[in-house]
């Protein structure tokens, strides 16, 4: 496990008869961007849920920090999660809670920060991804898109976690906020230091922000290389993926 | 061609999973009720959202139940001439079934489903899961303020409705079928006891925890999209009120079993 912050072995997860994992092998190591790409169904989701330990896997294991956490509970799940961050697909800011309070959630309903310290925080994080303070009383329902993305992002960073999950973050953007996010990604992670984690369909965020890119396709890694390298992958998969072909061995989802 | 044994077998079995995963659903809510940590601002936000806004729905509901009582004691009593034990039985009524019920009843409806379609949305936009990688536990900072504030809640709605029920009986009874209005309501204070009181908020403490857990189950359990939180929602308010009727009935036989 050395030299790796995240490590998935053999990772396989099944839906009644539906395998969508079948033997994931992949590997973080700090302080470095993997993208990982793959269709519609292609089981990346399901593999960032099992790393993160929102779903459990029928075999295989997974390590963090050299640590097996794949059915981790407790103190030992809770010492991971505080050293992870998460950008949802969506955003998942809590509806209920306006923008700062969601930006230091964890400040204060896990680390037991006082919420006028929690508060200060938030809005500097809020900063640091371009969003003013006026911004901060504002409840989710009352900000575009973009800017969720934005505050979500700041709630995954507020901690400076080691390592940070993107879940397609620029699915449901136009292609201007969309490369802005992709730059505040980048700023972010090099920033903390941080490795990370994205998985997407999106070739031009993909190139953005990756060191590496792996191809996931029919629940397993079939290539990872530099991503200079995603366009001379000499594989005919990641060929017709990355050119957004039809016609290939990948037979489109519908 | 379906074997109708195998129809019945499936049907069986998917009841007892169901019966299983909600029972150990609760078990989980119970605990994380019972043991630290609790998310105290979320417990008083719950309690005025399922207590103190269900006032006006509990106190309607109570006012016509207690009128449709008192007349319908009325017309049966004087057959007998036992007119004078209106204000008795329209007491007794209201504070050991009538009341602790159709406030269960409407929770069902107005909590329960509201509920479930809250926690249903939080599931299928993965607020839920969002929770979960910020450390905090659905069961701790969702769920269990939510169990909380109903048990703690329900016990004093059924006694706002169950004053306001007798009211509702006092209202008809004076102004409409005659009683004097001193005489009805020494009638009734001098029948109540309290043990017909403790009936009633023990039922409502049991009716709180069905509604939330029902709720809060048929949430976490939602499938995506708008049809399936719907579903959440409707699943829910049936659940409830069906079990809050079941769970009466076996109350209600417990007590007077037990003399209480």
């Amino acid at each position: 496990m050395s030299g790796s912050l995240l490590k998935l072995e053999g990772v396989t997860k099944s839906f009644g008869n539906k395998e969508v994992l079948r033997g994931v092998d992949i590997d973080v190591a700090p302080g470095q961007s993997l993208v990982v790409i793959g269709g519609s169904g292609s089981g990346k989701s399901v593999m960032l849920k099992n790393a993160l330990g929102l779903m459990t896997p029928d075999k295989g294991k997974i390590f963090f920090d050299g640590e097996d956490v794949t059915n981790a509970t407790g103190k030992t799940r809770e010492k991971m999660r505080a050293r992870v961050g998460m950008l949802f697909q969506s955003g998942a800011l809590f509806d209920s809670l306006t923008v700062w309070e969601n930006v230091a959630f964890r400040l204060i309903n896990t680390e037991g920060t006082k919420r006028k310290d929690a508060k200060e925080r938030a809005i500097e994080t809020l900063k640091k991804v371009r969003l003013g303070a006026d911004v901060a009383g504002l409840y989710p329902a009352e900000i575009s898109g973009g800017m969720q993305k934005r505050v979500s992002l700041a709630r995954s960073i507020i901690s400076e976690p080691d390592l940070i999950f993107f879940d397609e973050p620029t699915t449901g953007l136009d292609p201007i906020t969309a490369d802005a996010i992709n730059d505040l990604i980048l700023e972010m992670v090099r920033g903390l230091g941080a490795a990370a984690v994205t998985i997407t369909h999106d070739m031009a965020s993909a190139r953005k922000v990756a060191d590496e890119i792996a191809m996931l396709f029919e629940g397993r890694i079939i290539w990872r290389g530099p991503a200079g390298d995603v366009y001379q992958s000499e594989n005919d998969y990641v060929d017709q993926f990355v050119n957004g072909r039809a016609e290939g061995p990948i037979q489109p989802a519908i | 061609m379906t074997n109708p044994l195998q129809i019945i077998g499936r049907v069986t079995l998917g009841l007892f999973s169901e019966i299983g995963r909600l029972a150990v659903f609760a078990g989980r809510v119970k605990m994380a009720a019972f043991t630290p940590r609790w998310y105290g601002g979320e417990i008083l936000r719950q309690m005025v959202r399922i207590g103190f806004y269900s006032l006006p729905v509990v106190g309607l509901s109570a006012v016509f139940i207690g009128a449709a009582l008192a007349l319908n004691i009325y017309e049966g009593g004087s057959r007998y001439g036992a007119e004078q034990f209106v204000p008795n039985i329209v007491v007794l009524g209201i504070s050991r079934e009538l009341g602790a019920v159709i406030t269960g009843l409407m929770l069902a409806g107005r909590v329960s489903a509201g509920i479930a379609a809250e926690i249903g949305a939080m599931r299928v936009t993965e607020q839920i899961d969002a929770l979960e990688t910020l450390s905090a536990s659905p069961y701790r900072y969702l769920y269990a303020p939510r169990f909380i504030a109903a048990l703690l809640t329900l016990p004093a709605l059924v006694i706002v409705a169950d004053i306001i029920g007798v009211m509702g009986g006092w209202l008809v009874s004076v102004h409409g079928l005659g009683f004097d209005s001193t005489v009805y309501l020494r009638n009734t204070v001098d029948f109540i006891t309290r043990n017909d009181i403790i009936v009633g908020v023990i039922k409502a403490v049991v009716f709180g925890g069905v509604i939330a857990v029902m709720g809060c189950y048929q949430g976490d359990r939602s499938q995506a999209g708008a049809t399936g939180v719907g579903r959440a929602a409707t699943l829910s308010m049936v659940g409830a009120a069906v079990l809050v009727l079941a769970t009466n009935y076996v109350m209600s036989t417990l007590f007077v079993e037990i003399g209480l």
